[in-house]
């Protein structure tokens, strides 16, 4: 990183930064070179860093408040939303949050995968954001158990009982997991204790994730590399902090909008009935953001074969930047990979809709195909597509779209001025 | 680019809604009542919710308990809010267990507002003993558990029906049309003229039902009209922050040659 050496302009400044040179960070920060052709689609690394922080706010005073116990859970989270002072706003935030984080970190993966920011350079920021994505589900999943009503009982009792799959050893490892021969107050313990500790483990990961974007520096629309610093970049602090924070209250708008005028409208009514392991719900579905992935599972009659597909679904996407042959970054100027990216948005889409639906007739039909499709994108559309595919001219750099030999001007402009 | 993000968001709208009737098609939809407490800016109606309270009392009670409740929130602001001498005279009215005293011996007392609502059966397995199997569901957030919500609850309690021919009902099963299955357990308990209203109003099953249901969503909800009103200040808050957040983008990123 071509930047000029800082020299804090205090003697005790210069003192302090000679002993940690959190300044020289701090001017890092600041100035760090950024393209001046993002878009809003990159304002989402803000918005997923607000909503982090959001939820451990939050989640450390529910969790001064919260009981973890089998027998008083359900309570002490009704406990929370009438007695504890605004407890109905932090524990409405909380839950919220936790929808609003995975809308975000969805348009944030779809964006690297639409402009290829997974690709060379910078595989790592790609897998070390993956490993932040499988804690945010498993921290999401723990955290739905937690008030002990119904949904969070039975919704334990299926994923727990995924384990079970496991040849020979399946039975000995859900025992383990459980703490109890069954889902019960053990299991309920560790979940919290857990879900407690995966969020920090979350922003540890966050720091790298950030600290791995910093060598390379940002990917941008065109997705070609850039001089930094240069006329194609900005610094920055001020020109994408007021532009992140012009984002991030759009999305706080929304955000309000769920939490105080349809707060449950994203959970599920009978997890307000408090966990009975005699009476089984009509329907045991998990939140909205893990369906897909439970589409796939259920679209496969074998368990073993259910469970491996499901966590094949995520493994595959760490093997993406290999997987993906093409030269050229962003599908701006991949015409027919383009097509295929939003036949497969559409496709996860489809999945997340069936998996809220009855594993019969025409739902599971769409299931399996929605999962053989899921799987044929990444191993042979990515791979097939990068190589046969003819790409459009990729201009030399962003301050200048006009390409040499025969660029299409009207698509250039549309990147320039657009995006 | 623009256009493709536009058809994806057209999409998964039309998902989105065509998801709702699917999930429902087992049951009829349930009434829809144009509730008070509705929309942005709705409030409870302040004497449904007393006569609901009075109909809770002397109808649901017997069987349902709502243990999340204190006497005292009947005095709440956003609530039926009673005076603080009619809450206290409420809560008296009850006979409460307390102890041990220092004798180590339990004892009864007079209904403080600081108690919960006192329960009508001891334990679950006794509520489920005195009602043929079947447990009365404790009512504190009855309204948010079940999918329709205060709708769903009005719609079963003014939808009993004679069971329609070819349907047979064991001994202690009503039929009803919008419980999903159409049988229940619990009987119609409301009949026109059942309570007598103190303000007068009158007692038909249909009253009886939107008043108990009001209270119902209330003892739910009952921070629902404070959200509602911080609600609308902070987004008309965020709202002109955002606008300034926004002139000042324009104007710092005007000196660039790029657009935001």
């Amino acid at each position: 990183m071509s930047e000029h050496e800082y020299v804090p302009k205090s003697k005790a400044g210069k003192w302090f930064n000679d002993r940690l040179p959190l300044l020289t960070l701090g001017a890092h920060l600041t100035d760090y070179p950024t393209p001046k052709n993002l878009n809003y689609w990159w304002t989402f690394g803000g918005i997923l860093t607000f909503c982090l922080i959001t939820q451990i706010v939050t989640g450390i005073v529910l969790a001064m408040h919260y009981v973890a116990h089998a027998d008083l859970a359900f309570a002490s989270v009704e406990h929370i939303m009438r007695d504890v002072n605004y407890g109905w706003l932090i524990r409405y935030i909380h839950s919220n949050g936790a929808s609003m984080f995975f809308l975000a970190v969805y348009i944030h993966i779809f964006r690297s995968l639409f402009y290829g920011s997974y690709k060379s350079p910078r595989e790592v920021i790609w897998i070390i954001g993956l490993m932040i994505y499988l804690l945010m589900m498993a921290a999401a999943f723990m955290g739905y158990v937690l008030p002990w009503g119904q949904m969070s009982f039975w919704g334990a009792t299926v994923i727990t009982n995924l384990f079970s799959a496991i040849p020979l050893v399946g039975d000995s490892i859900t025992t383990w997991l459980w703490g109890a021969y069954s889902v019960d107050n053990p299991t309920l313990n560790r979940f919290f204790s857990l879900h407690y500790l995966i969020p920090f483990l979350i922003l540890g990961l966050v720091v790298l994730h950030i600290w791995a974007l910093h060598v390379p520096g940002n990917n941008n629309p065109v997705g070609i590399d850039i001089k930094k610093p240069s006329k194609d970049t900005v610094p920055f602090h001020p020109y994408i902090t007021i532009k992140d924070a012009f984002a991030l209250l759009v999305f706080m708008i929304i955000f309000a909008g769920f939490v105080f005028f349809t707060p449950n409208v994203l959970g599920h009514s009978d997890n307000y009935i408090p966990a009975n392991p005699l009476v089984t719900p009509a329907h045991i579905v998990p939140e909205w953001y893990l369906l897909p992935f439970y589409a796939i599972l259920r679209s496969v009659p074998d368990k073993l074969g259910g469970v491996i597909l499901m966590f094949g679904a995520i493994f595959i996407l760490f093997v993406l930047p290999w997987l993906d042959t093409s030269k050229v970054r962003s599908a701006v100027f991949r015409p027919i990979y383009r097509q295929f990216y939003w036949i497969f948005v559409i496709d996860v889409l489809m999945l997340g809709y069936v998996g809220a639906m009855p594993a019969e007739g025409i739902y599971l039909v769409l299931a399996r195909v929605g999962t053989i499709y899921y799987f044929a994108h990444f191993i042979i559309v990515m791979p097939v597509v990068g190589l046969l595919e003819k790409t459009d001219p990729v201009p030399m750099s962003i301050s200048e779209p006009v390409l040499s030999g025969g660029a299409e001007p009207s698509l250039a402009r549309k990147v320039n001025d657009k995006v | 680019m623009i256009k493709f993000n536009t058809k994806l968001l057209f999409l998964s709208f039309l998902l989105l809604i065509s998801l709702r009737p699917l999930q429902s098609a087992e049951m009829i939809d349930p009434i829809k009542v144009d509730w008070s407490f509705k929309g942005l800016t709705g409030t409870f109606d302040r004497a449904s919710l007393q006569r609901g309270f009075q109909v809770y009392k002397e109808v649901c009670a017997s069987c349902h308990s709502m243990q999340y409740l204190s006497y005292r929130n009947l005095g709440e602001p956003g609530g039926p809010e009673f005076s603080e001498q009619e809450v206290k005279f409420i809560a008296a009215s009850f006979e409460i267990e307390d102890g041990p005293d220092s004798q180590g011996e339990m004892f009864t007392r007079p209904g403080k507002p600081s108690d919960k609502f006192k329960s009508p059966y001891p334990n679950t397995q006794a509520a489920i003993a005195a009602n043929g199997g079947a447990y009365p569901p404790d009512m504190s957030v009855l309204v948010k558990a079940r999918k329709g919500g205060a709708n769903y609850i009005y719609s079963v309690l003014v939808g009993y029906e004679d069971p329609p021919p070819g349907v047979t009902l064991d001994d202690g099963v009503y039929y009803n049309k919008y419980m999903a299955g159409n049988k229940i357990k619990m009987p119609n308990n409301l009949m026109d003229g059942l309570v007598e209203y103190a303000d007068g109003t009158e007692s038909t099953v249909d009253q009886m039902a939107k008043d108990v249901t009001t209270f119902l969503a209330w003892a739910a909800e009952p921070e629902l009209e404070e959200r509602h009103r911080t609600g609308v200040k902070v987004i008309i808050y965020l709202i002109l922050l955002t606008t300034l957040v926004y002139l000042s983008m324009k104007k710092i990123w005007s000196r660039v040659d790029t657009e935001v």
